[in-house]
């Protein structure tokens, strides 16, 4: 079974979903991130892999693939740190990037290396419904990598209904309608989670973009499986002297 | 008007889809979705409304001063031994082929009930034409400039600010046009229900790159035409212009595309040479990727991150180029040359001094290839003069002989 699916099978609620740039803040810092999350009891890890123009995130997730790529990271390399990682880390680990990147590499050939490291899941913003219904599926089917798809406050019922069909793992509901790492206020969106929570999609859903401590995390976890924190995370190792206190503290601080 | 026409059986033009030939698509985050779904549906449904084509065609004679003059340029002709037409773009408002899409896209942001305009701009062209059309509207204007380009486009940065438009640096990548439409497009994933997108090139998701070759198409409307008064026959047997993104390519082609007798010659950027490292060539350095929503040919580098691309001219800057012009240039349909940064400026004294006429740095570059054209005596020549020189004066001084 795949990770993810067995994580919501046997924890409903509070998932705690964490993002991190592949590669940052040091080229070899991935594999110490990851596990040091899983130590500190994160249920889940959403590894960025670093492009150059990702239009979906703000400047903190931006900077952090700018300092990424120039620390030499690239899906190859990513690749090669996560070889043999699953003898240390059972947690899901779930890639998140942008297209192009994966169509150089070949979308075959990428689906296959996630298989045979332990990927379980997949979040391209930029690969449309339509172009993964007709062209991807069954490929990343075929490899058992789960597809995740967005949904946002803007996304129609009846589209929420199909993304829902299509998705396998979660959906990953945006709460407000921003890039990563904005501030909005979150008290505005109750009535969108209300709205998703009393549709009883057939996945899970988790919910990001804002949040980014205690507070923002259990407003997100009334109505949903979960959240993903980012851009506050991203932040909070950027210059951190000590890495794994600095892991630790963080989650502590969310699931206190 | 036939801004409008029916394109559905051409081999060329965008499918029902979205697509040319492999090329083009919408490869937007969910966020877009409402957007751009919305345009996708409406775009040609407003476009062919005839109020809507009254009022654009009336701002284009009355405000934009079209049509724009096809005007045979003697000595150039006698240099090369061919009849060369100029279709003078450069004479609009604004001073380039850019005001025709803003206007169009003003006016379709009003019938969506937009409120608050975004735009991107490289060296500022496209920045003013659309704080031109804001300022006619009222309506508010943000343009994304990056850092960069703003440092070296001063006079274009201050005319878009006396005509009330907010320029925000884009900080980020490489500070230039690529980012600057990152930028814009961040904006309006923060901002979908009021604000319209005037994307100023024929790039971006579908419906863009077919939205704005046909607001830029009145440009191969009015050749045809004017062509026909002027020697009995609306086809040349060369088109010509300049390719960045490629909206005024897009604008001079767009009725040529279908009539295979017509040559349609497309410029690079060379920069420095197509080997160089400095270089806009994308049809010569680029593969088929995704940027800005796209998938077309792009510049990069082995791994799928974005590579920046070199030229004097900044309006040609772009790593990208429209999926109209990847598929004209994948199925031969178009040829594609390239001229360095030294041709374009040898091409904009050329054309300064024998007709009276200082070109754009970008509109220079398809003069630069008129000498690598097989002419035949008594063949006919259109070249879109997309811009006039006055934003380049720095670099021509620079340059001066």
């Amino acid at each position: 079974m795949n990770r993810i699916d067995q994580l919501f099978r046997d924890k409903p609620g509070h998932i705690l979903n964490i993002y991190c740039t592949a590669g940052f803040p040091a080229l070899n810092d991935t594999l110490t991130i990851v596990e040091t999350l899983q130590k500190s009891g994160a249920d889940m890890v959403e590894l960025g892999m670093p492009f150059s123009d990702p239009l979906a995130d703000g400047p903190v997730i931006q900077d952090s693939s700018t300092r990424a790529i120039a620390n030499g990271m690239r899906i190859s390399v990513l690749f090669e740190q996560l070889k043999g990682f699953r003898e240390r880390v059972s947690l899901p680990v779930v890639l998140m990037g942008y297209l192009n990147p994966v169509l150089q590499f070949g979308v075959e050939e990428f689906c296959k290396k996630c298989a045979e490291t332990g990927i379980d899941g997949l979040i391209l913003p930029d690969l449309p419904m339509d172009e993964y219904e007709n062209e991807y599926r069954q490929i990343f089917d075929k490899y058992g990598l789960h597809f995740i798809f967005l949904v946002t406050p803007e996304t129609s019922e009846a589209r929420i209904r199909k993304i829902d069909s299509l998705s396998k793992g979660f959906v990953y509901a945006v709460s407000s309608s921003s890039t990563t790492g904005k501030d909005k206020d979150m008290s505005g969106q109750q009535a969108y989670f209300a709205r998703l929570q009393a549709m009883k999609l057939k996945n899970p859903v988790l919910i990001g973009f804002g949040i980014r401590d205690k507070a923002t995390f259990e407003a997100a976890c009334a109505h949903s499986n979960g959240a993903i924190i980012g851009s506050a995370f991203v932040k909070a190792i950027e210059n951190s002297a000590n890495l794994q206190q600095t892991i630790q503290e963080f989650v502590e601080k969310i699931k206190a | 008007m036939d801004i409008t026409i029916d394109t559905s059986h051409s081999k060329y033009h965008v499918n029902k889809k979205g697509y040319y030939g492999h090329f083009g698509g919408a490869y937007i985050p969910e966020m877009l979705y409402p957007n751009v779904a919305e345009l996708q549906e409406k775009y040609l449904e407003i476009m062919r409304d005839p109020a809507f084509l009254s009022a654009f065609e009336q701002l284009l004679k009355d405000y934009v001063g079209r049509p724009s003059p096809l005007y045979l340029a003697k000595r150039l002709s006698e240099k090369y031994g061919v009849d060369i037409y100029l279709k003078r773009e450069d004479l609009n408002h604004t001073g380039a082929h850019k005001i025709n899409n803003t206007i169009g896209q003003i006016l379709l942001a009003k019938r969506l009930g937009k409120k608050r305009i975004i735009a991107e701009t490289g060296a500022g062209q496209h920045g003013v034409a659309t704080a031109t059309v804001c300022a006619l509207m009222g309506m508010e204007c943000v343009v994304y400039m990056g850092s960069v380009d703003i440092q070296r486009q001063a006079p274009n940065v201050a005319r878009m600010k006396m005509l009330g438009a907010t320029v925000v640096p884009a900080t980020s990548g490489s500070k230039t046009l690529k980012d600057a439409t990152n930028e814009a497009i961040r904006d309006w994933i923060n901002n979908p229900v009021d604000t319209h997108y005037i994307i100023g090139s024929v790039v971006g998701p579908h419906p863009y790159p077919d939205m704005v070759a046909r607001f830029q198409s009145v440009i191969s409307e009015e050749i045809r035409r004017q062509l026909k008064e002027k020697t009995g026959k609306s086809n040349p047997d060369y088109v010509m212009a300049c390719v960045g993104g490629g909206s005024n390519a897009a604008g001079t082609f767009f009725h040529f595309v279908d009539e295979e007798d017509v040559r349609l010659i497309a410029v690079e950027a060379a920069g420095k040479g197509v080997h160089s490292g400095y270089s806009a060539a994308t049809s010569q350095l680029g593969r088929m990727g995704v940027i800005h929503a796209s998938k077309t040919l792009l510049m990069q580098t082995e791994d799928g991150q974005i590579v920046e691309p070199h030229s004097i001219s900044a309006g040609l800057d772009y790593p990208g180029v429209g999926p109209l012009h990847a598929h004209l240039f994948e199925t031969g349909r178009a040829t594609f040359l390239s001229a360095t940064d030294d041709e374009a400026l040898e091409a904009a004294y050329e054309l300064s001094r024998l007709e009276g006429i200082i070109p754009a740095l970008e509109s220079a570059h398809a003069i630069a290839k008129l000498k690598d054209l097989s002419l035949q005596p008594g063949q006919v020549v259109v070249v879109c003069l997309s811009g006039r020189g006055d934003k380049d004066m720095e670099t021509y001084i620079k340059h001066l002989k």
